[in-house]
Parts: C-alpha cells; sequence; structure tokens
C-alpha cells in the first residue's frame, strides 16, 4: 500500500472515464464498435481499480480472494448470458409465426417497446 | 508472534468482507440483467436517450472516483499513524459521497416531477430499482464512515478499528467499481447511438 499506487490508479481511472465518456459524446465512433470499444474501457479499468485500489495481486497464498472473485465472475456470466439469451429466444419463440413473419415482426416492433 | 496473530486476525476478516462483497456482486448481476432484458419496455414512455443528464452523470462519477482515492490517502495516513490527517481525508470522502448522492437524488427527483418515475415503465422500474440499489449502498457506507469517523475521534486508532476501517476502504473501493459499470452499461450505452 503506497502513495504512489493510489496516484496511479486514480490517475488511469480519470482518464479511461473521460476517454468513454468522450468516445460517445463526441460520436467517433457507432454501433456495435462503439459498445465494444466502452465495455473494454470499463473492464480496464475493473482490472486497475481491482490492481491498484483494492490491491488484490499483493494477496499472500493461497489467493483466497481471487479464487472467490473468478467464481463471482463466472456466476455473473452464467446469470448475465444465461438470462439474455433466455429471455431472447422467448420473446422469439413464443409467437405463432412462420420463421420470417417472425424476422419481419420483431424488427418493426423492435424501437415500438412493449 | 504476537504480530503475526494479528495480521492473520485482519487477513480472516477482511477474506470474510471480500466474500460478501462478491455475493453483493452477484446481486448487482442480477439487477443488471434485468435492466438489459427491460430496456426495450418503455411503454409508449421515454427510452434513455431521453432522459439522461449525461454532463451530470460525468460529474457524478468524478465525483465517486475521487472519494476513492481520497479514503485510500486516509489509509495511508492511518498506516504511518497519523490519525489527523486519517481524518481529514476520512471526512473529504465523506464530503464527496453527500455529493454523490445529493447528484443522483436530485436526478431522481427531476424524472419523478417530469412523470417519469419508477410506475411509468418497466424500463424505468428496472433503472431506478438498478441506480437505487447502488445508492442504498453508498447511503450505508455513508452511515458506516461517520461511525468509524466518531469511533476515530473518541477512541483512537486501535487494532479494531484500524481494522474496521480496512473493510470499510475495501467497501467504498467496491462501490466505485460498481458505479464503473452503472455508469458504462445504464449511461454511456443508453444513449449512445
Amino acid at each position: 500500500m503506497s502513495l504512489k499506487k493510489y496516484i496511479i490508479g486514480f490517475l488511469a481511472s480519470i482518464a479511461l472515464t473521460l476517454l468513454a465518456y468522450n468516445l460517445v459524446a463526441g460520436e467517433i465512433a457507432n454501433g456495435l464498435t462503439l459498445l465494444l470499444l466502452i465495455g473494454g474501457l470499463a473492464l480496464a479499468q475493473m482490472v486497475i481499480q481491482l490492481v491498484y485500489f483494492l490491491h488484490l495481486p499483493d494477496e499472500m497464498k493461497p489467493r483466497y480472494k481471487l479464487l472467490s472473485f473468478g467464481f463471482m465472475v463466472v456466476i455473473l456470466l452464467i446469470v448475465v448470458v444465461g438470462t439474455l439469451w433466455i429471455m431472447h429466444h422467448l420473446n422469439y419463440n413464443m409467437m405463432e409465426m412462420s420463421p420470417s413473419e417472425k424476422d419481419h415482426y420483431m424488427s418493426s416492433q423492435k424501437d415500438k417497446g412493449f | 508472534m504476537k504480530q503475526a496473530a494479528v495480521k492473520f486476525t485482519n487477513y480472516k476478516s477482511s477474506l470474510g468482507f471480500w466474500i460478501y462483497l462478491m455475493t453483493d456482486c452477484l446481486i448487482f448481476a442480477s439487477l443488471f440483467a434485468t435492466y438489459i432484458v427491460l430496456l426495450p419496455g418503455t411503454a409508449g414512455g421515454p427510452g434513455p436517450k431521453d432522459i439522461f443528464q449525461m454532463p451530470l452523470v460525468l460529474t457524478e462519477t468524478l465525483i465517486l472516483l475521487t472519494s476513492s482515492f481520497t479514503v485510500g490517502l486516509a489509509m495511508i495516513a492511518l498506516s504511518k499513524k497519523n490519525i489527523k490527517q486519517a481524518i481529514w481525508w476520512l471526512a473529504a470522502t465523506y464530503i464527496l459521497g453527500v455529493a454523490f448522492l445529493t447528484i443522483e437524488l436530485f436526478e431522481f427527483g427531476v424524472l419523478v416531477s417530469e412523470g417519469h418515475s419508477w410506475q411509468a415503465s418497466a424500463f424505468l422500474s428496472a433503472f431506478f430499482v438498478l441506480v437505487g440499489t447502488h445508492g442504498l449502498h453508498i447511503l450505508i457506507g455513508l452511515i458506516w464512515l461517520l461511525v468509524m469517523v466518531i469511533v476515530l475521534l473518541r477512541r483512537g486508532l486501535n487494532s479494531k478499528s484500524s481494522r474496521q476501517l480496512g473493510l470499510f476502504a475495501m467497501y467504498w473501493h467496491f462501490l466505485d467499481l460498481v458505479w464503473i459499470f452503472i455508469f458504462t452499461i445504464v449511461y454511456l450505452m443508453g444513449v449512445a447511438s
């Protein structure tokens, strides 16, 4: 735990936050590229804060904190990805239409909201 | 030998608290999943693009980030047994935390007064629950911080209070970490074209 680490973490976090904000505000990229870019910046900032603020790599062996963090990430991915996957297919399969009609209906309904 | 025993007790309690934080992450994970699923459910009302005031949210983000830094500075002061300096940094953290919460409640107040409350649509319900749960964590953190400052002023620094302050710092850094994802997924991705 040193002052230098906190300053590095703080400055890097501010830089990443402002970069993500300006990517969106300045409309430098768009669509999927933009989403992937700002998602990547958020993950980078998470790693920086885990290292410089929460000192995760400094833990002595056995690394139970790292282990429980990894376990949490696995459950988190199952919950989030699983939910999105299921709910998308549920919306798609609950309609009594032919597949081509469904595609047309889904795209026409996309902007309306339910 | 005594030093090693204290170190082990500290590690045990910090590991226990860490595991609690991991389970808290799972609460947020389910709220994020709910939010993303209900995002198109605007029921003819406003979507994310129509209601978010991005400059305000950026200010909120920078305030919380700075408060995460000041709590780190307080921990450094404590490790040097400089209680007076630590209390100043903890006070700075408290003020920044209150500022963050005030801006968030102001944002909620504007939304409700414009008729976009949590009752208006599925999207708004999910938004208020996700962001509100984080805000509730901040509120609990502020109460905890106030208690810790009072303990520090009245009883000074001992092995118990330094351990508890270490846990508080962990909690506060963790809330900053969750906010990065709220900022990115809810706000930035919400207004991104």
